[in-house]
């Protein structure tokens, strides 16, 4: 007989999303291999010696071709080494994973904010569907997914921290830093991340309830005399709950992206101030590191809402 | 006005009066307008009483079977009139007793009980919701009650199914699972929203003689709306017939059948009357399938087994069968859109190529398609005359006004006049666009026409116009048909020889008149039995039949 | 008569939408001053001379906003028809011809679309230059991927619909298919997808510009307008503001532009006038 067939699809789905994250890896060495841009030479600078240059490129393995190259980076990153950054020649991982935990500070406290608000703004829009309010909403959210990140950014920054004086206008944290602190040094771009996603959030969340209220079954119920709060709970939310985990995760996909522009634009120690630095500074070590990173959580987060679609489905767990 | 039948007596169960229903509808480039969906219906139910309500696509039949539980389906609004249940105007009580007398007083069964039922929660807990909610008896008398309820519409292992969710039981018996939910509470009206219409013949059939006999057995009254007048014949005491919202007439089942007052009731009596004299099997076959045997995407299972028919020129073949019976795939293996894993097709004396892409283009003319959904089998970006054009110049190289001309003859010949030729298929009423898509077939001047359930998605009226203007045509043109159908009226009026498909296999084939004449085979048996004919009683002649058959086994 | 029924906020955006092209088209001529002269102090506020002020290095800001519309406007659309052409055109193909073709180009576009479009496009910029051309490149090829996924998804829908069929059955070649079958009733999805497509470019130039990995000065496009003039706003000066909300205005005009050529077109109706 074997397994459940639903553990078999989740299986298939993680595996799929393994294979994945090792095409992209793939992907994301070619992607710095497109030019034949040499390492050695961007680190001597052009006044660097052939010989030194030669030396520097024995050293970082630079002679090997591209796949033997590959599988040594693979092979280091599969045993937690990712390698030693060209600029500053330190130790990559260990930089990386005090940035990475104050990245995750910051998305987990906007993705706290921004998802139930989300969810609440996208029921109340089905609630008063084409009415007043859900107009309202809707144009609001339509808008504000169009603006840019710094925009809104630099425009609470502007208001809160520089006219008001209620934040301060740069987030710097530290390891020591007491939690109130920590706090009040994230509230700004916390509340620009909740802002970015927050409209597209909405707007899903509308789109996906809308959805299942259409649905034959939420007349049938209604025709029972059911009131509306017993069809929601009862009826509706069973059904929505997969399509509004995956609307989340979505989006919580976005808000890691979103990530980048805001820490530059508050000046926030996390990893995508850290990619900006090492792109600029064309350091290929750590641009591939943080990417593989960033490309694993955003994965990683597609493959959740995968997972609880198929736990969700009840044409799955309960068989013929 | 009709005269009000005769009634028990005592006030009536349910008491429409004078209802008006409206919408506003939103087109894309006017401003939002109301319509009148339903104008000034009345009529009367009495307790244990079945009332069928009947009419074409539009008539405004489920509109109003929602009326009696103040429901207005996708921002239809009741604005006129009023409905008296059990003596109390529903459309003047507010929302909380108007929820008290859903699913309490009034159930409701849906056309697709499929979509009805919440895939999340099992079938138990769905029936004995309403009985729960409303206070009518405790879980385990609902429960019990249901399982009883189960029993009686025949659904097997009643004990256990209630257990399934809603995808692990199949569509007729949701159905009858939707049926017994709807008596569960023990209502006094339940509405049965074409109830058996998306089911295949032989098991509708088997749904309407349980729906009738729950219905006789619990007293329950009922508004039945069908489309079909043979069907509701066997279920109603007295039939309505609607049209454009209003009442055409309304009375005695036994009277609406045998003696129509209103032209309109006559047409819809007299629908499958098209008269056709069956050929002699005489000449040589123009299509012959030999030993056909063909599966989708290169699989094992086939989808037709060995299958061989053969087709006279100007004469017309009908394949009949159920949902997944292969009639459509011989079609598809007839087109070379599916290339047959084994077997020959031979055309007008020469062979066919199996696949599409190796026939040559003179294949391709003399053999035309025509679909069941005429909407999408047009270009809806392209005009009437370029859609009947095309063929023309792709196939004779016709221009111009040679062109014009022609498409012009092809409008005449499909009753539909020059007029048409610069309209959109979508400024055309359902018949007028398989009108089209019969003129763009024979622009072609194929010799065999394959028609793909062309007349099932039509109302009876229209259809018979199609049937009517197919026949003459073949007399014109001598063109053949291929006619594929699940529909037994429509064979007898159309066919020349008759072909009957059961899991891709031809279970039965030979002239009309030896194929529907006995002895029969089984399948052919329950299939022919299984056809509503309008005929008061026939339901149960048809089920005595079947258990005597079963009996006798 | 299409534009009687039209919506304010539409016609706003359509409004102002036309008014920034025709800006970022004829802005030599509009511009007071040359885009990259030092004209004043730094931050000078809003004067007769100067409109809206000046830069961070006393250059006249309305004159930049101009040349910036320019900029930002030209490698918008630029990479927006390359991602349109390569996207549709593949799309269209993987559905009609599908098979072994439409497997591989949606299995490599599924790989595409699993790493962020921001990152990938930081990950090729770290070894590549920011020249204009190789930002309208990568931002056209990454783009594609959605037009691609979005083309494929439109022309499988009407590809198995009977009147492609019968047009096959006809014997028509997969030139007409592709042209007059399926092409007319995909266009009005695709006309919207445009919009916000080209909302997306923007919006991704600016961000790469603002990071300092987009257009190189002395030349600036918007975002790169917002990275010159930040230090100000720490000060109070909302220089930074003005090309920041530029971009929020040309995109929200755009998207209810959008909006509204999808609502309106959402039915495939087909017939007259809706394309």
């Amino acid at each position: 007989m074997g397994a459940h067939p639903v553990l078999t699809l989740i299986a298939q789905r993680i595996a799929l999303g393994f294979l994945l994250l090792l095409a992209v890896s793939v992907l994301i060495f070619l992607g710095t291999e497109i030019l034949p841009g040499d390492v050695a030479q961007s680190i001597l600078g052009q006044a660097a010696t052939p010989q030194a240059l030669e030396n520097l490129r024995r050293e970082l393995g630079l002679n090997d071709p591209a796949y033997v190259r590959y599988f040594r980076w693979l092979g280091g990153v599969m045993t937690g080494d990712l390698g030693t950054a060209l600029s500053n020649r330190l130790d990559i991982a260990s930089s990386i994973w005090p940035r990475l935990k104050n990245t995750l500070f910051l998305a987990f406290w906007a993705a706290i904010v921004s998802v139930p608000l989300a969810i609440l703004l996208g029921l109340i829009a089905v609630r008063y569907r084409n009415g007043f309010v859900d107009k309202t909403i809707s144009g609001l959210a339509l808008s504000a997914t169009s603006l840019p990140e710094f925009f809104i950014g630099y425009v609470l920054m502007y208001v809160f921290a520089v006219q008001l004086g209620w934040f301060p206008s740069v987030s710097t944290v530290y390891d020591t830093m007491p939690f109130a602190d920590r706090m009040r040094a994230i509230a700004l771009p916390a509340t620009a991340l909740t802002l970015v996603v927050l409209a597209h959030m909405m707007r899903m969340t509308r789109a996906a309830i809308l959805n299942v209220m259409q649905s034959a079954y939420i007349e049938t119920a209604e025709l029972k005399g059911l009131s509306l709060f017993e069809i929601i709970r009862k009826h509706a939310f069973p059904n929505a709950i997969a399509p509004i985990v995956n609307v989340v995760m979505l989006n919580l996909a976005f808000l890691v992206v979103g990530v980048v522009v805001i820490e530059v634009i508050f000046v926030y120690p996390g990893m995508g101030q850290y990619l900006v630095d090492h792109v600029s500074k064309r350091d290929v070590p750590v641009v591939q590191a943080v990417g593989l990173i960033f490309a694993a959580v955003y994965i990683g987060l597609n493959l959740v809402a995968d997972i609880v679609a198929i736990l969700a489905n009840p044409r799955l767990r309960h068989r013929r | 006005m009709p005269e009000e039948p005769i009634h028990l007596k005592g006030a009536p169960l349910l008491d429409i009066r004078d209802l008006k229903i409206e919408a506003t509808v939103y087109p894309p480039d006017e401003d939002p307008h109301d319509i009148t969906i339903v104008d000034g219906v009345s009529l009367t139910l009495h307790k244990g009483k079945v009332l069928g309500l009947i009419g074409e696509s539009g008539a405004g039949k489920s509109t109003i079977g929602l009326s009696p539980m103040a429901y207005g389906r996708g921002g239809v609004r009741i604005t006129g009139g009023e409905v008296l249940v059990n003596g109390r105007d529903m459309l003047k009580e507010g929302h909380r007793k108007v929820r008290r007398l859903r699913g309490r007083e009034v159930c409701y069964v849906a056309q697709s009980a499929a979509a009805a039922f919440n895939p999340a929660h099992k079938l138990m807990d769905q029936v004995v919701e309403a009985t729960l909610k409303h206070g009518v008896s405790s879980r385990r008398e609902a429960e019990a009650r249901a399982v009883e309820l189960f029993r009686k519409l025949s659904l097997p292992d009643p004990e256990n199914i209630g257990k399934r969710y809603p995808h692990q039981v199949s569509g007729g018996q949701l159905q009858r699972v939707m049926t017994a939910m709807a008596l569960c509470s023990q209502p006094d009206l339940i509405i049965f929203d074409e109830p058996t219409t998306a089911l295949d013949v032989t098991t509708q059939i088997d749904v309407l003689a349980a729906i009738k006999e729950a219905i006789r057995d619990t007293g329950v009254a009922a508004l039945y709306i069908t489309h079909d007048l043979a069907v509701v014949a066997q279920v109603s005491d007295e039939i309505m017939v609607l049209r454009h919202g209003k009442m055409v007439e309304w009375g005695d089942t036994r009277q609406i059948i045998d003696q129509p007052r209103e032209t309109y009731t006559q047409q819809l009596v007299a629908a499958h009357h098209v008269e056709h004299d069956e050929q002699a099997p005489e000449g040589t076959p123009l299509l012959s399938v030999k030993n056909v045997t063909a599966a989708y995407g290169g699989g094992h299972i086939n989808v037709l087994k060995n299958v061989s028919v053969d087709i006279l020129p100007g004469q017309t073949l009908a394949v009949v069968g159920e949902s997944g019976s292969g009639k459509s795939t011989l079609a598809r293996a007839i087109t070379g859109l599916l290339p047959p894993k084994e077997g020959a097709i031979s055309f007008d004396g020469r062979e066919l190529p199996a696949r599409l892409a190796d026939r040559k283009r003179e294949d391709l003319r003399e053999l035309q398609m025509i679909y069941q959904m005429a909407d999408v089998a047009m270009n809806p970006r392209q005009t009437v005359s370029t859609i009947i054009g095309r063929p023309l110049e792709f196939y004779f190289d016709m221009r111009g006004a040679e062109r014009d001309k022609r498409v012009n003859e092809l409008l005449e010949k499909i009753e539909m006049g020059r007029g048409f030729a610069d309209r959109y298929p979508a400024e055309l009423s359902g018949g007028q666009k398989q009108r089209v898509c019969i003129a763009r077939a024979l622009a072609a001047n194929p010799k065999l026409i394959i028609c793909d359930e062309v007349t099932s998605a039509l109302d009876p009226l229209v259809a018979n116009g199609i049937l009517k203007l197919l026949l003459e045509l073949q007399k014109q043109e001598q063109v053949s048909y291929l006619f594929i159908t699940h529909d037994i009226a429509t064979v007898r009026a159309i066919a020349d020889s008759i072909a009957v498909m059961y899991r891709g296999e031809v279970v039965r084939y030979g002239q009309k008149s030896k194929v529907l004449e006995p002895p029969f085979d089984d399948y052919t048996q329950l299939l022919l039995s299984s056809v509503p004919e309008m005929e008061i009683g026939w339901l149960e002649k048809a089920i005595a039949g079947r258990r005597m058959a079963a009996a006798g086994n | 008569m299409m534009f009687k029924r039209m919506p304010i906020g539409a016609a706003i955006g359509l409004v102002i939408t036309i008014a920034l092209l025709v800006v970022a088209i004829f802005a030599p001529w509009i511009a007071p001053y040359p885009g990259s002269r030092v004209l004043g102090g730094v931050w000078e506020p809003s004067s007769a001379q100067f409109w809206l002020g000046t830069d961070n290095l006393g250059r006249d800001l309305l004159s930049r906003m101009i040349y910036g519309a320019r900029i930002t406007v030209f490698i918008a659309v630029a990479s927006t028809a390359l991602a349109f052409t390569l996207g549709s055109i593949l799309g269209f193909m993987a559905a009609v011809i599908g098979g072994w073709f439409d497997t591989l180009m949606s299995r490599f576009v599924d790989l595409l679309m699993s790493i962020p479009t921001l990152i990938f496009g930081l990950v090729v910029l770290s070894v590549l230059p920011s020249t204009i051309p190789i930002l309208i490149l990568v931002m056209g090829i990454l783009d594609s991927t959605r037009v691609y996924r979005l083309s494929r998804a439109v022309a499988a829908d009407i590809n198995v619909m009977d009147f492609v069929e019968a047009a096959k059955l006809r014997g028509e070649g997969t030139g007409w298919i592709i042209f007059r079958e399926i092409l007319p009733n995909a266009l009005s999805p695709l006309v919207s997808e445009l919009g916000l497509r080209f909302i997306y470019a923007v919006l991704f130039l600016s961000a790469l510009s603002f990071l300092g990995l987009g257009v190189q000065p002395p030349d600036a496009d918007w975002g790169g307008m917002v990275r010159e003039n930040r230090e100000g706003i720490v000060f109070g000066i909302p220089a930074a503001l003005i090309p920041a909300g530029a971009i929020a205005a040309l995109a929200i005009s755009v998207n209810l532009v959008a909006d509204w050529i999808l609502n309106r077109t959402t039915d495939l109706k087909g017939g007259r006038g809706n394309a």
